[in-house]
């Protein structure tokens, strides 16, 4: 899928997405020439249908995590799967309590996958305090629904 | 009137590249698979013929063997091969560079469902209540790729992936992997596993892919009291399909309610033993005689 920039003849490059937590999206283009913006909008069904095949419109802002499409799309997980290996040596962004009570309401099959996600993403924004809005920024970045 | 540029000529950088994402989903396939010499189906058209313990048969004759071995559980909805296996679900170590594989008793690397689901629970999706057909499929050839991709299996000689019935799982194993995996024919004696499990045979032969036996399950029935053998199944499936695939009848085996009791009790020693002539001749097949 690619959208054209008819006036311009230009690709339109992707600017920014919403996840309205309604299981639709919303996402930007705009023409690198004239930043005329269109906005796609999919319908949950749509929206579903990119999941599945585990890729981002708008590409990957983190390296994909392991077991991501199974994390975060399979229902009925065991509590006790996956054990999170400690994270290498050096400085790591820390958790404010409300950030690390909203973290704690994450189902346990995929809060090691969704903490190691806001971490990494804090640490690429050289963010040292993880709080709830650090979270909805890095969701809305990364285009995390339901996490 | 003004010509648009086609989908192929709008050729400009995009920062989404859905189709690259794909592709580097398939690489990361193929990096992970590079340490393992060989990939073999446990394949049946049919269900309920034994290909759970075949492959659990084979895996554990394998290990005996000092052949490192590992066992994806491709029956994604109806996984049986990790407890077959000795492996009870406990946690699985994640690390940035992907999932550690359980470790059954005699040294079988093991990935399944069933490691990750709840007890007794469905293999379910978060997904929205209409049309969910459309992208069940996509999410267990996700589900088959993320197995393969994302498990630290390290280096490997044989990995088994125990498949279920019909050939769609097999289809998609053969898109996923960077060259095509050999395939373990597994039947029942009837006359109806024959007409089933040729249209899977059918399916690898169409593939190219290379066919390195067929396994003859429940050839007959050993009494648990007194071992003599009596039948069990009429029919000659076996042979029939082995000539039609141009392999070998790698084993018939018998059906033995200890070895099966003992094997659906974790301890796939009584399988490995059923299977030792199988597996010799599948080494034989894969290392050279």
């Amino acid at each position: 899928m690619k959208f054209l920039c008819v006036e311009c003849d230009r690709q339109m490059g992707f600017a920014e997405r919403e996840l309205p937590g309604d299981g639709t999206l919303a996402a930007v283009f705009t023409c690198p020439a004239c930043n005329r913006a269109v906005a796609m909008l999919t319908n949950p069904m749509e929206t579903q249908l990119v999941a599945s095949l585990g890729v981002k419109i708008g590409g990957r802002a983190l390296p994909e995590q392991p077991l991501e499409l199974v994390r975060s799309a399979m229902q009925g997980g065991r509590e006790d799967a996956f054990a999170e290996a400690p994270a290498a040596a050096g400085a790591h962004p820390s958790w404010d309590a409300a950030a690390k009570e909203r973290l704690e309401r994450v189902p346990a099959f995929v809060r090691g996958m969704v903490q190691r996600i806001y971490l990494d993403w804090a640490a690429q924004h050289g963010i040292a305090l993880i709080t709830p809005d650090v979270m909805d920024e890095a969701r809305r970045e990364l285009g995390l629904e339901g996490m | 009137m003004r010509r648009l540029r086609t989908y192929h000529e709008v050729t400009e950088a995009d920062r989404s590249g859905l189709g690259s994402q794909v592709a580097a989903q398939h690489e990361r396939v193929s990096t992970r698979l590079a340490g393992i010499r060989h990939v073999v189906a446990v394949m049946s058209g049919k269900g309920g013929v034994g290909k759970s313990f075949v492959t659990a048969g084979l895996a554990g004759g394998l290990a005996r063997a000092g052949r490192a071995t590992g066992v994806l559980d491709g029956d994604l909805h109806g996984p049986t091969a990790a407890r077959m296996l000795g492996v009870a679900p406990g946690r699985l170590e994640v690390r940035a560079d992907g999932v550690s594989p359980a470790v059954a008793p005699g040294g079988v690397r093991v990935m399944s469902s069933d490691l990750l689901l709840a007890e007794g629970a469905a293999l379910r999706w978060r997904e929205p209540g209409q049309f969910r057909h459309v992208w069940r499929g996509t999410l267990e050839s996700g589900m088959l790729r993320e197995f393969l991709a994302d498990v630290r299996w390290g280096p490997l000689d044989v990995l088994l992936v125990d498949l279920p019935p019909g050939t769609e799982r097999l289809d998609a194993l053969v898109e996923l992997l960077p060259r095509p995996p050999g395939v373990v024919v597994v039947t029942i004696p009837s006359e109806a596993s024959f007409r089933s499990v040729r249209r899977a045979l059918e399916a690898a032969l169409d593939a190219s892919l290379p066919i390195h036996g067929v396994i003859e399950n429940m050839a007959g029935y050993r009494c648990a009291g007194c071992s003599s053998e009596g039948p069990l199944f009429q029919g000659d499936a076996g042979e029939r399909l082995a000539q039609k695939a141009g392999a070998p009848l790698l084993a018939r085996i018998p059906f033995d309610p200890r070895a099966q009791a003992a094997v659906d009790a974790g301890r796939p020693d009584a399988a490995a033993d059923a299977l030792a002539a199988a597996t010799r001749a599948l080494l034989s097949r894969l290392e050279g005689p």
